[in-house]
């Protein structure tokens, strides 16, 4: 049981510890809380079927095979991203934080409608890689094949990202604009890059939340970025906003509260977990402000 | 002589006013039309005036979006519908709701009042531990608080009817008694934004560091205008519950939330003015594009736009105002008479 609870809490903290990494990417180099993330989510998922307002989806890019698969939606979410922030976000370059994050939530509306107008509001089943649902022994727990793949990815990719973010020239960058962005370009480094780089990233991470959740659920609906996405923001905020590293100890922590959670409230209060959640949250913050992890430059200096 | 300054609290006092008159002549002219149709928008178009101007007494003052403020709106339908709603109707509807609501039978305005009462409760709890959170974060958090109000509400089924609508509410809102509200929130409005609080409040939005060297207390003053706009909105929630008749959780949650942002933005925070503005704005805007959706007849060819389009156009607008005119349509200022009307007749000779 213990066991079992680990592995649940890990797979769902790996996922939220992805999508806060997305958001805290673009909200380090352009002080942008981007509201669109989920409807990025979103349209990665739908990206994966043939668009039509039928009950019954069709697969069409899904039905390809992972290999191929799994570049190419990355290379959709990025893709979407990077229009995202050239047509929306980089006309706005200027504008305070506040105006940025209620145009990404105006965007977000669009998309999400889009979607609708396209595929229908009803929920669709999608049955993408089915057999990744059978069970594994792993010493005493039976683990779902997908949760094993999914615990492994996130590790891969977080190592991947940490070591891009200290080795490669856009990852050095990128820590710079993200410490002070007036400063990083200054000494030279171009902005439209590192935005656009950090944009890319963040839709392609937001394709990898999308096929694990559609791997896990068997559903694409046009609503499912919503949820994870709050949770991403409030793991953001909770490790400090602008801090990579916090944002991904605090989706982590998030993902093993809330699987601590389902398994230990009684069954009543169970639908409230989220609501438990949240109420946390508040609570940490009440306490430390700034997160667990502020960054030192996250302080509004006089 | 009239000083500049009282010169200036005249023209602001002229706001409010100018304000009721527009929405009164747009109430006259809507029912002039006679369009049972047009009449409802109107209804409709005032209640969100009545939310959108509490919403800006927090925005608009404090400068700190609120992504919460449409479940203010939830809890003050949802409290009007617990005490207007027939005692037998409850018990079937609603088991689990505790004996001395259950029991209540109160006429529309107390209960209408109560929604905002217990809206302005909550936001004074939540508020006290939102708001000591500097600007994104606290917004952020108010968009945790909607979250978890929609999910509380959604999943607390035996008090709160679960997902499935709350139904039967009595329809009393017409036209006027929206207006009443509305005008009540401008003027309520109006006032707080003349008064101490509210200067100093915007003295915060303004400069956050410089106004705490000047010992303004940013966190008190935000409280208060956080529980005054949660008053406004709970009790528009309850004028919109038994507007339609049927509540349901997901009436207050995200596409509320958009919709009176995008109100606010496209008007422009910066003024009461710019709320009621935007709000007028967008409602005329809304009421065409659904007409559009239905179809319009030229000659033999009928057009309509596809269904889900009004919100696509509805976000590209706004994105084409933050991006060309960031301050919103009215740009901050307010409707006021100019001065020379109420200089008196003093200053004019000197």
């Amino acid at each position: 049981m213990s066991l079992q609870l680990l592995f649940d809490a890990l797979a769902l903290g790996g996922i939220y510890a992805i999508a806060a990494l997305g958001i805290a990417l673009i909200f380090g180099v352009m002080r942008l809380v981007n509201f669109a993330h989920g409807q990025f989510i979103a349209c990665a998922v739908f990206a994966l079927i043939v668009p039509s307002t039928d009950a019954l989806a069709v697969l069409g890019l899904g039905a390809l095979p992972a290999p191929v698969l799994v570049p190419l939606i990355l290379l959709i979410g990025a893709g979407l991203a990077v229009a995202a922030e050239a047509l929306v976000f980089r006309p706005m370059r200027n504008a305070s934080p506040v105006a940025l994050m209620v145009g990404s939530f105006a965007l977000g509306v669009a998309l999400q409608n889009l979607l609708l107008v396209l595929y229908g509001g009803r929920p669709k089943a999608v049955s993408l890689w089915a057999e990744l649902g059978q069970p594994v022994q792993v010493a005493t727990a039976s683990v779902p094949l997908l949760q094993l793949i999914v615990i492994a990815a996130v590790a891969v990719i977080l190592a991947g990202l940490a070591l891009m973010l200290r080795k490669s020239r856009l990852g050095l960058e990128m820590r710079a604009a993200a410490e002070d962005f007036t400063m990083a370009r200054m000494l030279g480094v171009r902005s439209n890059r590192v935005i656009s780089g950090a944009f890319a990233l963040s839709g392609a991470l937001a394709a990898v939340v999308a096929l694990v959740l559609v791997a896990q659920t068997g559903v694409a609906d046009v609503r499912m970025g919503g949820q994870i996405m709050l949770v991403a923001f409030i793991a953001t905020v909770v490790g400090g906003m602008g801090s990579l590293s916090g944002g991904v100890a605090a989706g982590l922590g998030i993902g093993a509260a809330s699987a601590l959670l389902q398994a230990g409230l009684p069954a009543d209060a169970r639908p409230f977990r989220d609501a438990f959640l949240y109420g946390g949250v508040i609570l940490v913050l009440l306490f430390r402000p700034q997160g667990l992890f502020a960054p030192v430059g996250a302080k509004p200096r006089v | 002589m009239t000083s500049q300054h009282t010169i200036r609290r005249r023209m602001a006092a002229t706001t409010p006013v100018l304000l009721a008159l527009i929405l009164l002549a747009f109430v006259l002219a809507a029912l002039a039309l006679g369009d049972r149709a047009i009449a409802r928008m109107a209804a409709e178009t005032l209640i969100h005036v009545t939310m959108v101007v509490g919403f800006w007494v927090f925005v608009g003052n404090s400068g700190v979006v609120s992504f919460g403020h449409a479940a203010f709106g939830c809890i003050g339908a949802y409290v009007s519908a617990w005490l207007t709603l027939r005692p037998d109707m409850k018990a079937t509807l609603l088991p689990g709701l505790p004996e001395m609501i259950a029991a209540a039978d109160w006429p529309v305005l107390p209960a209408a009042l109560a929604g905002g009462g217990a809206a302005a409760l909550v936001a004074l709890v939540t508020g006290a531990a939102i708001l000591r959170l500097s600007g994104i974060a606290a917004s952020i958090a108010t968009f945790a608080f909607l979250a978890m109000v929609n999910t509380i509400w959604a999943n607390w089924t035996p008090v709160t009817g679960g997902t499935s609508s709350v139904v039967g509410l009595d329809r009393y809102v017409t036209p006027w008694v929206a207006l009443g509200w509305a005008v009540l929130a401008i003027t309520v409005a109006a006032v707080h934004a003349a008064s101490a609080s509210g200067l100093a409040l915007r003295a915060t939005r303004e400069d956050e560091v410089a106004a705490a060297a000047s010992g303004i207390d940013r966190y008190r003053h935000r409280l208060l205008a956080f529980t005054l706009s949660a008053f406004f909105c709970g009790a528009g929630g309850a004028l919109m519950g038994h507007f339609i008749g049927v509540i349901n959780p997901d009436g207050f949650y995200l596409s509320l939330t958009f919709l009176m942002l995008a109100m606010l933005v496209i008007g422009g925070v910066g003024s009461l003015s710019g709320a009621v503005m935007g709000v007028l704005a967008l409602s005329i805007a809304v009421e065409a594009l659904v007409r559009l959706e239905k179809g319009v007849t030229v000659g033999a060819a009928t057009f309509a736009l596809p269904p889900g389009s009004q919100e696509i156009i509805l976000a590209v607008a706004m994105i084409l105002i933050l991006i060309f005119r960031p301050a919103g349509l009215m740009a901050g200022r307010e409707v006021m008479l100019p001065a020379r009307w109420v200089a008196g007749r003093a200053s004019r000779e000197t």
